[in-house]
């Protein structure tokens, strides 16, 4: 199997990740350890399976050992993204809103959301992807729907946005 | 694969194609990016730099500079008269990166001799410093720790720049000497058209700088960081008489 296989993955890989984590940076590390993990495991990949769910699952064991390392994003000092709000490009705000509120969702739930919403994946696809039951898949994704839905409509207009408000 | 699972029994399926719709709008531009070099070469595909350099490397396409002055006096230098003179005609004249370059000089000049207000970030707040920045940039900046050399962080600042923001970090000797590094983006046929030798170094301007414009240079200046080469000898003008001789001899070796 070649490995140039990978590359017609990589662009939607890469928005993935950058959903996911909210940087675009950090999403291309993601997807650069996703890679090199692919290409050194390459013999794990059975063939005739799908590639594009077994590249999403290396990703996401990939995100989640990055997650135990690194402080959860949700202890972000409020005085710190303040400052990230007031520093946002206007004519983006609406994606950035998306983005943020995305942010605030748990980890698991913004992952079964961004793969059913972005990618396309079935349920039993993303229930392999995480390694979770599908009932689990469902469940998590009613959460994070409802959940971003909440957030985003208590999101405050951004023209008259002068204060962070509490999200409940 | 490509089937839209089924909206959930309890819920009013209108709202989650809405949102749905604006979550596949999302990085949307992503997907017609071309591939990073660095992602193709984790995939094993062209001969892309190795991880090791990414860090540095990831500064592709930005511009840097480097600016050193030492003691005070450098605003009233004749050199800075004439710069100022000469920067509406130098602006047009000149290219991009003379530009990028002399800005930088100029907001050396402005921001350095400062006591009370050197930077908008101080150092404390290190890691902020450095997200704000990235984030007002899209790169992601490292900060390179002078701190062999004896230079500490005094922090840094947003500055307004012709193509968009540019970034000032600022560093401090143990004598209060200060340099500071200024980050920006140039286009790419901006940096293409600065010459085959992307690292230059400048005597033009109010301060003599040393700067790059491609990420292989940043490599370069690395590795001369490094390895202390005598610099200093195309430094015109530079060493202050204010510092003590011992300093500055350390400043010598350690720092060129």
């Amino acid at each position: 199997m070649d490995p140039r296989a990978l590359v017609p993955h990589i662009p939607s890989l890469r928005r993935y990740a950058r959903a996911l984590t909210g940087d675009a940076w950090a999403a291309d590390d993601l997807v650069q350890d996703t890679l090199e993990r692919a290409c050194s495991k390459w013999r794990l990949w059975s063939l005739g399976t799908d590639l594009r769910a077994w590249l999403f699952t290396i990703m996401h064991n990939q995100f989640a050992s990055q997650m135990r390392r690194a402080p959860p994003r949700a202890m972000v000092d409020i005085d710190e993204a303040a400052h990230e709000l007031r520093a946002a490009d206007a004519q983006r705000d609406q994606a950035i809103d998306l983005q943020r509120c995305l942010l605030l969702l748990p980890e698991d739930q913004r992952a079964v959301l961004l793969l059913v919403a972005l990618e396309d994946l079935s349920y039993a696809q993303v229930a392999k992807v995480l390694g979770i039951p599908a009932g689990t898949v469902m469940s998590r994704l009613s959460r994070a729907r409802t959940r971003l839905q909440a957030l985003m409509d208590e999101a405050p207009p951004v023209a008259g946005r002068t204060a962070l408000r509490r999200l409940k | 694969m490509n089937t839209l699972p089924p909206p959930l029994d309890d819920d009013d399926p209108h709202a989650w194609l809405a949102q749905r719709d604006a979550l596949r709008q999302l990085h949307r531009e992503v997907l017609d990016e071309p591939v990073p070099a660095t992602l193709l070469a984790a995939a094993g595909v062209g001969r892309g730099p190795r991880r090791a350099d990414a860090p540095w490397l990831r500064w592709g396409g930005m511009a840097a500079a480097v600016l050193i002055a030492f003691g005070a006096g450098w605003i009233a230098n004749s050199q800075w008269l004439r710069a100022t003179g000469n920067s509406a005609r130098l602006a047009r004249a000149v290219p991009a990166a003379q530009e990028f370059v002399h800005a930088a000089a100029v907001a050396h000049a402005v921001y350095s001799p400062e006591k009370r207000h050197p930077v908008e970030v101080a150092a404390a707040e290190q890691q902020h410093l450095v997200q704000w920045l990235s984030r007002r940039l899209d790169r992601p900046l490292k900060l390179p720790d002078l701190s062999a050399q004896g230079y500490t962080l005094v922090g840094g600042r947003l500055l307004p720049g012709s193509q968009g923001p540019r970034a000032q970090f600022m560093f401090e000797g143990p004598g209060g000497e200060r340099v500071t590094l200024y980050l920006g983006s140039l286009d790419a046929a901006a940096a293409s058209g600065s010459g085959e030798a992307a690292f230059r170094f400048a005597t033009e301007g109010p301060v003599p700088s040393f700067y790059w414009v491609d990420a292989a240079s940043a490599t370069l200046w690395r590795a001369r960081f490094r390895a202390m080469p005598c610099w200093h000898s195309r430094l015109p003008c530079t060493v202050s008489s204010k510092a003590p001789a011992a300093r500055l001899s350390g400043l010598h070796s350690d720092f060129f």
